[in-house]
C-alpha cells in the first residue's frame, strides 16, 4: 500500500518538465515589457503562486468540511484531515513565495518593498490566519480533537481567501489587475501580448502540476506518519 | 413552536447564569474595565494624543481598547466553564447545543457593550470630545456582535488546547482584522461627520461579516464541543 505509486513518479517528471518549460519561456520566449523591463518577469510566477496558494486553502477547506460531515459515521475520515494539513502547509509556502516575489517587483516599480495596500494587507492576514491554524494544531495532542478543531478553523480561515481575491476589485488599490479590467489608479499595470499570455498560462499549468505532485507527496507523508504512530503504539503495548 | 420556545428558554437561562455569576463576583467586568482604561492611558503617552492628532486616531484607540478587553472577557468566559467541568454539565443538559452557543455569545456581547458603555463617557471626559454619536453606537453594536460571535466559538476551541492562554488572540485576530478595520473606518467616518455615502460601504461590510461569522459559528459549534 505504501509503495510509491507509478503515477506519482509520472506526475513528478511532468511537473519538473513543466517547470523547466515555464521558466525557459519566462526568460527566453516572453518579450521584455517596455516600461518595467526585466523585473516584470516576476509576474508569471507571482500570479501562479498566488493561484496555487488560494487553491490549496480551498482544498484544505473542502477536506475540512468532508471531515466534519463524515467523522462520526466513518472510521477512515482521518484521511481527510491529512489532506487538510497538506493543503494548508503547501498553501502557506506558496503564499509566502507570492508575497516575496511581489516585494521584489514592488521595490523598483512602487519604490518600496511594502505598502499598506488592501491587497497586500489582506494577503498577509490570510497568511497569518493559516499560520494560526498550524499553531492551533500544535497545541492539541489528541488526534481526533486536533482533526476536528483543525477542520473548523480551516473553514473559518477561508473567509480571508475570497477577501484577498476580491480586494483589488472592491477597493481602490495600487495593486495592478492584469486579468480582467484595469484600474487607472493602479500603478504598474500593463496589457499582455499574445506571447506573454502563452507564457502566463504555461506557468499556471506548470504550477498546477507541481501542486498536484506536492500535495500527493505530502498526503503520502501524512499517511506514513500515521502508520508510524500506530506502530509505535503497538510497540509500547 | 415548542422547540423554539425551549431554545429561547435554554439560551436565556445561560445568559442569566452568566450575568448572575458575574454580578456576584464582578471579576470579569472589573478586569476588563481596568484593562481597557490602562490601554487608553498607554495610548495617550504612546501616541501623544494632542487635540490635532486626536481626531484621526480616536476610533482606532477605541477599537483596539474594546477588542483587547473583549479578548480578555472571551478567554475568561470559556475558561470558567472548562475549569470545574461546568462545560460538561452544560453539554449534558437536554437542550440544543446551539442554544448554549448563543447563550454564551449573548452574555459576552452584553459584557462587551457594558465595557463600551463605561469607556465611552470616560474617553469623552478625558479628551473633551463627544463620542455619543448615534452612528458610532450602531457601529459598536455591530462590531461587538461580530467580534463575540466568532470569538466565543474560537474561545471554546482555545480552552480545550494545551496552549490555551496564548492561543485565543492568535486564532481570533487574523480572522477579525477585516471586521475591526471596517468598524474603525465606519466609526471614524461618523466621528469626522463624513457623508453617509462614504460610511455605508463599511457599514455593509460589518453587517456581512456579522452574518458570515454567526452563520459559520452556528453551523460548526456542535463539532467543537462534542466529546
Amino acid at each position: 500500500m505504501n509503495a510509491k505509486s507509478k503515477w506519482l513518479s509520472v506526475l513528478d517528471v511532468v511537473s519538473i518538465a513543466g517547470f523547466v518549460a515555464a521558466a525557459s519561456m519566462v526568460f527566453f520566449y516572453a518579450p521584455m515589457e517596455r516600461v518595467m523591463g526585466l523585473v516584470q518577469k516576476v509576474f508569471y510566477f507571482h500570479v501562479a503562486t498566488a493561484w496555487i496558494g488560494m487553491l490549496s486553502f480551498f482544498v484544505a477547506m473542502v477536506a475540512g468540511i468532508i471531515y466534519l460531515a463524515t467523522h462520526r459515521t466513518r472510521p477512515d475520515a482521518m484521511k481527510w484531515d491529512i489532506v487538510a494539513v497538506a493543503g494548508v502547509e503547501i498553501g502557506l509556502v506558496f503564499t509566502l513565495i507570492c508575497i516575496v516575489t511581489g516585494s521584489i517587483w514592488a521595490r523598483p516599480i512602487w519604490n518600496s518593498w511594502w505598502t499598506w495596500d488592501p491587497r497586500l494587507t489582506t494577503v498577509t492576514i490570510m497568511e497569518l490566519a493559516y499560520a494560526a491554524y498550524l499553531m492551533l494544531r500544535a497545541g492539541i495532542e489528541e488526534p481526533e480533537r486536533r482533526a476536528r478543531f483543525g477542520a473548523v478553523y480551516s473553514i473559518i480561515a477561508f473567509i480571508s481567501v475570497p477577501l484577498t481575491f476580491f480586494s483589488i476589485r472592491i477597493w481602490r488599490t495600487i495593486h495592478p489587475v492584469v486579468i480582467g479590467g484595469s484600474d487607472p489608479s493602479a500603478s504598474g499595470a500593463f496589457d499582455m501580448t499574445p506571447r506573454m499570455l502563452q507564457t502566463f498560462f504555461t506557468s499556471l499549468v506548470a504550477f498546477s502540476f507541481l501542486y498536484g505532485s506536492l500535495l500527493w507527496h505530502r498526503i503520502r507523508m501524512g499517511q506514513l506518519a500515521a502508520k508510524v504512530e500506530q506502530l509505535k503504539l503497538r510497540l509500547s503495548e | 413552536m415548542k422547540a423554539l420556545s425551549n431554545f429561547w428558554r435554554a439560551m436565556l437561562a445561560i445568559v442569566w447564569k452568566d450575568l448572575a455569576t458575574e454580578w456576584r463576583s464582578r471579576e470579569l467586568i472589573s478586569a476588563m474595565l481596568v484593562f481597557a482604561l490602562l490601554v487608553i492611558f498607554i495610548f495617550n503617552f504612546a501616541l501623544e494624543l494632542t487635540p490635532q492628532t486626536r481626531n484621526d486616531v480616536t476610533s482606532g484607540v477605541l477599537w483596539v481598547t474594546l477588542t483587547f478587553a473583549g479578548t480578555l472577557g472571551l478567554n475568561r468566559s470559556m475558561a470558567v466553564e472548562k475549569d470545574r467541568g461546568c462545560l460538561d454539565g452544560l453539554l449534558l443538559a437536554p437542550v440544543d447545543r446551539t442554544a448554549i452557543y448563543f447563550g454564551k455569545t449573548l452574555a459576552n456581547f452584553i459584557f462587551m457593550l457594558l465595557v463600551a458603555a463605561i469607556i465611552l463617557p470616560f474617553y469623552s471626559v478625558l479628551y473633551n470630545t463627544n463620542l455619543f454619536v448615534g452612528g458610532l453606537l450602531l457601529v459598536i453594536v455591530l462590531g461587538a456582535w461580530g467580534y463575540v460571535s466568532i470569538g466565543t466559538l474560537l474561545a471554546s476551541m482555545a480552552v480545550q488546547a494545551r496552549t490555551r492562554d496564548i492561543l485565543l488572540p492568535i486564532l481570533l485576530f487574523p480572522v477579525t482584522v477585516p471586521l475591526v478595520v471596517a468598524a474603525v473606518k465606519a466609526s471614524s467616518g461618523y466621528l469626522k461627520l463624513l457623508d453617509q455615502v462614504e460610511i455605508t460601504p463599511w457599514l455593509s461590510l460589518l453587517i456581512v461579516f456579522d452574518l458570515i461569522f454567526t452563520a459559520i459559528a452556528f453551523l460548526v459549534f456542535d463539532s467543537v464541543v462534542e466529546e
